[in-house]
């Protein structure tokens, strides 16, 4: 093993290996967040639609889950990248005026948000639908209309009780969006074979990049279980304590 | 106050309730009673449109229930409602619970809401729990922050579902006694309860339902003389007996 590569200069760049994939990890961090937010608010609304009493929002939205969640991750990327530019002019107008590294980010945010967002509208539904129908009469009987229920009544408890899958959502996203690489993201993985097969140091490279995985991944699980806590309603079985 | 006509409503092919008609005036205490299946729970629930009705009208204080253009929110902030299983929003203190519906509904200041709803919560005599969640407290405790959240409301009407079958004996009474001296300051109120004694102290007029039916609408005094009805009469034979 030689630690001493990663403070080697890459031979065409500037910086040193270490500084690229800090670079890689500025990517992957900043698409994850930013999916995240895309897919938590969307697979907020799809699963509140999927637990009205109106048949045509839950149809839409059970369809929405299973387009999104039966299809490979790496397809969806390229048919993000390569197909619906094609399709749609308007989009096709907007990428080729975007550099090539901001359009595989957008394309990474829109494909990896979407994705996670269908599974995040499972838990959502199924949050609230583990909660007692007496709640949201309980809503409707104090006069509170049906967004101000599901505001104040049903998704207040339901988020606490999916807080657990929500934490896996959050670790898969991170290490899905290993899977940007395939349309050329610069992000960690990308740029760990690069460095792998620049300097055959794949061990090193590899090794960096697993543990560099690691670290996010567990962090994102500790700040999960903090908010978990955080939240915990005393009393209450299902939210721990 | 309320007046139910000809109610029919269905789930699928099957009838639960069968052409009710009944009213509650203003100040009166009516209790509904029946074998469980009889309806009275989905009765009571189609009053504040919390279950709806295929056939037949409800009016509430002059205004219909069943009517697409009517403001159901406003309609069911004006009735108080007690469930089975009290319903408190566990992630809510005491005090929250009290004043998110005076709040989001009425347009009172929280300071306002407070005010009232601790005087509500005072009422029910868990004044010392206001600070603390639904989960710490005990069912029969629950049962009466429920009340005082409807209370809170100024309510109308109050709505009552079974307010003390998922109670433990011991706890039984606290909420009963909370409910008579409802009654006893002229709240009108309709009760789902099997709490004979309680009917027997304060209602003004008992309904007996069996399947979907209302067999009996009688005073209280010609119900527990004499019902009128056989079914009736075996009920309450069977509920007497202990």
């Amino acid at each position: 093993m030689n630690l001493g590569i990663f403070i080697e200069q890459v031979p065409d760049g500037d910086g040193a290996w270490w500084e690229m994939l800090a670079s890689g990890l500025g990517w992957t961090l900043g698409t994850a967040f930013f999916a995240w937010i895309m897919a938590f608010t969307l697979g907020s609304i799809v699963g509140v639609a999927r637990t009205t009493d109106k048949p045509s929002l839950v149809r839409a939205g059970n369809a929405y889950v299973e387009l999104f969640r039966n299809i490979p991750l790496i397809v969806q990327f390229f048919v993000w990248y390569f197909v619906v530019p094609g399709l749609v002019p308007a989009v096709k107008a907007w990428v080729v005026s975007l550099d090539p590294t901001e359009h595989q980010f957008v394309t990474s945010i829109v494909c990896l948000g979407l994705f996670t967002s269908a599974r995040i509208a499972e838990q959502v539904r199924a949050g609230i639908q583990s909660l007692s129908h007496g709640q949201r009469d309980a809503g409707y009987a104090i006069g509170l209309t049906r967004p101000q229920t599901y505001r104040h009544v049903l998704l207040p408890m339901a988020y606490r009780i999916i807080i657990p899958p929500l934490t896996s959502e959050v670790m898969n996203l991170i290490k899905n969006t290993a899977v940007a690489y395939s349309i050329g993201l610069v992000e960690l993985f990308f740029r760990t074979r690069e460095m792998a097969e620049m300097t055959f140091r794949y061990f090193e490279a590899f090794a960096a990049a697993t543990l560099i995985y690691m670290v996010i991944a567990m962090s994102a699980n500790r700040v999960m279980a903090l908010i978990e806590r955080r939240v915990a309603v005393p009393g209450y079985i299902a939210g721990g304590k | 106050m309320i007046e139910i006509k000809n109610v029919s409503k269905w789930y699928g092919s099957f009838q639960v309730l069968n052409h009710c008609s009944t009213h509650v005036r203003k100040g009166e205490v009516v209790v509904v009673c029946g074998p469980s299946g009889s309806g009275k729970s989905t009765l009571i629930k189609t009053v504040n449109a919390l279950e709806p009705f295929q056939k037949g009208e409800i009016t509430v204080d002059g205004i219909s229930v069943g009517d697409s253009k009517t403001d159901l929110p406003k309609l069911r902030a004006k009735i108080g409602m007690v469930f089975q299983n009290f319903e408190l929003f566990p992630h809510m203190k005491i005090t929250e619970n009290l004043t998110i519906g005076q709040i989001k509904v009425l347009g009172r200041s929280p300071d306002e809401a407070r005010e009232r709803g601790l005087k509500m919560l005072d009422r029910v005599g868990l004044i010392d729990q206001m600070d603390k969640y639904p989960g710490q407290l005990s069912g029969g405790q629950q049962q009466r922050v429920a009340i005082a959240r409807a209370l809170s409301m100024d309510p109308i009407a109050m709505l009552f579902d079974e307010p003390t079958s998922a109670l433990d004996p011991e706890m039984i009474n606290e909420v009963l006694d909370v409910m008579v001296e409802l009654a006893q300051e002229g709240m009108t109120m309709m009760c789902v309860t099997h709490e004979m004694g309680f009917a027997r102290k304060v209602a003004h007029r008992v309904i007996f339902m069996d399947q979907g039916s209302i067999v009996e609408d009688a005073t209280k005094d010609d119900f527990f003389g004499k019902p009128r009805s056989e079914r009736a009469q075996q009920f309450l034979s069977k509920i007497l007996h202990h």
